[in-house]
């Protein structure tokens, strides 16, 4: 028994990634912890979504189910679980079985490459952001399998949109995420690399996110990045695949049941993975704010206490609307559940403010939060902009970002020959 | 770090390339020769895997789901597929088959006989973390004129789709 536990502790301050260490158990574990937080993080999306879409709205949202309809998502999936999962008469059986877990198994594969921190991450690739387009890139041909196996129109014709919509946008990202790579090669050795974690510390080692990088160069790769990442991942105001007052549904119109929540999850996973993708490229990924420039020990104890106080935060939230809950009798189950929440969250905070555990972290939390902000992002976007027509969604993907993705990555390269031949030169 | 390259996985993945293939030409609907195309690519990148190749492996994942992804639409947009699952298939010509298979086969057999003459008895010190660098400089460097032949010839197809696909330019 001391044994597992000096072992499971001596793992706890490894420098290395488990794939890097060739640790298969450590990597089991891995996966485990990150296929658990996708799901606990798409529960949470989804009642955050219709939590913010609805107070931007001037709505209240899920307010039954539990307090403040913390509780909807888990009813949503009871449900989900619990209905009759019907397949179409006329539909091609093992295609329209095979093709929700073809979706699933894209979402969540790429996961497998994403660096939650140096350490945090199943393994590392030297193809790591080749990896994560690619299989990323197959979820498309679930959609398409999924659209063609219900035959039926409505999903045929979603199917399609997506297909176009999937590949034309895809051109223009490879082209963004081409010129951030271009920038890790800037590096003193001077070769790039595709590695995820590697792309994170070149932009340790300029002291500059790419984002910020050749002004306003990387910042115009990062806009083309953000809104092709929306195309791809068929969201509003991208979301002609399922666009509800044309095609009912779109592609999943024909599914129900589990398999409609494997679409519904493989969504939301695929929306964590290409931000995920923006952030480790363009947004320092698991860094610090100012990792460089506020170094030294003082400000790492300051940083250290940011995953803790954010959950206090969340669990004084909670508290003070535990206060404000309605003092009638009915409402003393929801007010003691808000109260429990709390607690569990303040403990969370408690938990990460003790300093191995803050030190440790740290990353997960820096990381986490940034692609915290994406996830918002996409829901402020579906509560604001109207959908596109289909002619100006592809207008949009061929004749303004792709010239733009391929200007950008001229330029990059040029200012990078420049500034190379200028330091090689003069010393600069 | 213990190789994952073990014969098991070779074999895995050889296997559904070859049933990958042989479906491709036996499926009637052609929907699902193209799924069958698909799993017998996805299986030959991961055996440019074990081949210590990465960056190729990915360009194949990424390049053939855009590919295929084509190859779906068009089979969905021209071909009748009620008609064609009816139809007679006419990919049944076993005497030049035979005579393909054999060739194959027999070109297979001279290469496993005589392949330690032709062949380096050992593996290439290949640093599985260079490749993709190793690739560009030679892509640029070496081979830049062929590469640059090809990207012209790609250049006439895309002029030639859209002189072919619009009537008034």
């Amino acid at each position: 028994m001391h044994e597992i536990i000096q072992y499971i502790l001596s793992y706890l301050t490894s420098d290395k990634t488990p794939g890097a260490a060739g640790n298969m158990f450590w990597a089991l574990v891995y996966i485990m912890l990150v296929f658990a937080g996708l799901s606990v993080a798409v529960i949470a999306m989804n009642w955050l979504e219709r939590k913010i879409l609805a107070h931007m709205q001037v709505r209240l949202g899920p307010m039954r189910v539990g307090p403040h309809g913390l509780l909807q998502p888990i009813a949503d999936a009871i449900k989900l679980l619990l209905k009759e999962d019907i397949m179409p008469a006329e539909a091609d059986g093992f295609i329209f079985w095979v093709a929700p877990f073809l979706v699933v198994l894209a979402a969540f594969t790429v996961f497998v490459v994403v660096p939650f921190g140096p350490t945090h991450a199943v393994t590392d690739m030297n193809i790591g952001i080749l990896f994560m387009l690619g299989v990323s890139s197959l979820s498309v041909l679930g959609i398409v399998m999924a659209g063609w196996a219900s035959n039926s129109h409505y999903p045929l014709i979603g199917a399609l949109r997506s297909s176009a919509q999937m590949v034309s946008y895809e051109v223009a990202m490879g082209l963004a995420v081409v010129s951030a790579i271009l920038m890790t090669s800037l590096n003193a050795e001077g070769t790039g690399t595709l590695s995820m974690i590697g792309i994170v510390q070149a932009q340790m080692a300029q002291g500059e996110w790419f984002i910020f990088k050749f002004f306003p160069l990387g910042l115009i790769a990062f806009f083309i990045f953000a809104v092709s990442m929306v195309a791809e991942t068929n969201r509003a105001p991208f979301d002609l695949a399922e666009a509800e007052s044309e095609l009912t549904a779109g592609f999943h119109t024909e599914y129900s049941g589990f398999r409609w929540s494997l679409f519904f999850l493989a969504e939301y996973s695929a929306m964590i993975a290409v931000s995920s993708i923006a952030v480790t490229l363009w947004l320092g990924g698991w860094l610090r704010p100012f990792p460089n420039w506020l170094s030294g020990g003082t400000w790492d104890q300051i940083f250290n206490f940011f995953p803790g106080v954010t959950f206090l935060f969340f669990a004084a939230l909670c508290f003070f609307n535990t206060v404000r809950m309605p003092k009638h009798p009915l409402f003393r189950v929801q007010t003691i559940g808000l109260a429990g929440f709390g607690v569990v969250l303040g403990l969370i905070g408690l938990v990460l403010l003790y300093p191995p555990v803050s030190f440790r972290i740290q990353d997960i939390f820096w990381f986490s939060a940034k692609v915290t902000g994406f996830m918002y992002l996409y829901i402020w976007y579906r509560g604001t902009f109207p959908r596109y027509r289909f002619d100006q969604l592809m207008q949009i993907g061929w004749k303004v970002l792709l010239p733009l993705g391929l200007g950008v990555l001229m330029l990059t390269a040029s200012v990078a020959l420049i500034q190379e031949y200028l330091i090689k030169t003069w010393h600069l | 770090m213990a190789p994952v390259a073990t014969p098991f996985f070779f074999y895995l993945f050889a296997a559904i390339m070859v049933v990958g293939g042989i479906m491709v030409i036996t499926r009637k609907n052609p929907v699902h020769s193209a799924l069958a195309l698909i799993a017998a690519l996805l299986a030959q990148s991961s055996i440019y895997l074990m081949l210590y190749a990465p960056f190729v492996a990915g360009v194949q994942v990424i390049l053939y789901a855009g590919g295929i992804m084509v190859l779906f639409l068009f089979v969905i947009m021209l071909v009748s597929i009620d008609r064609s699952v009816r139809e007679r298939q006419f990919n049944s010509q076993w005497v030049a088959g035979i005579i393909a298979g054999m060739t194959l086969g027999g070109l297979f057999i001279g290469v496993y006989a005589k392949g330690k003459d032709i062949f380096p008895d050992h593996a290439m010190p290949i640093i599985e973390s260079d490749n993709t660098q190793k690739i560009g400089t030679m892509l640029y460097g070496q081979y830049m004129f062929s590469f640059e032949i090809a990207s012209l010839l790609l250049l006439v197809a895309i002029i030639g789709a859209v002189v072919m696909a619009k009537k008034k330019i």
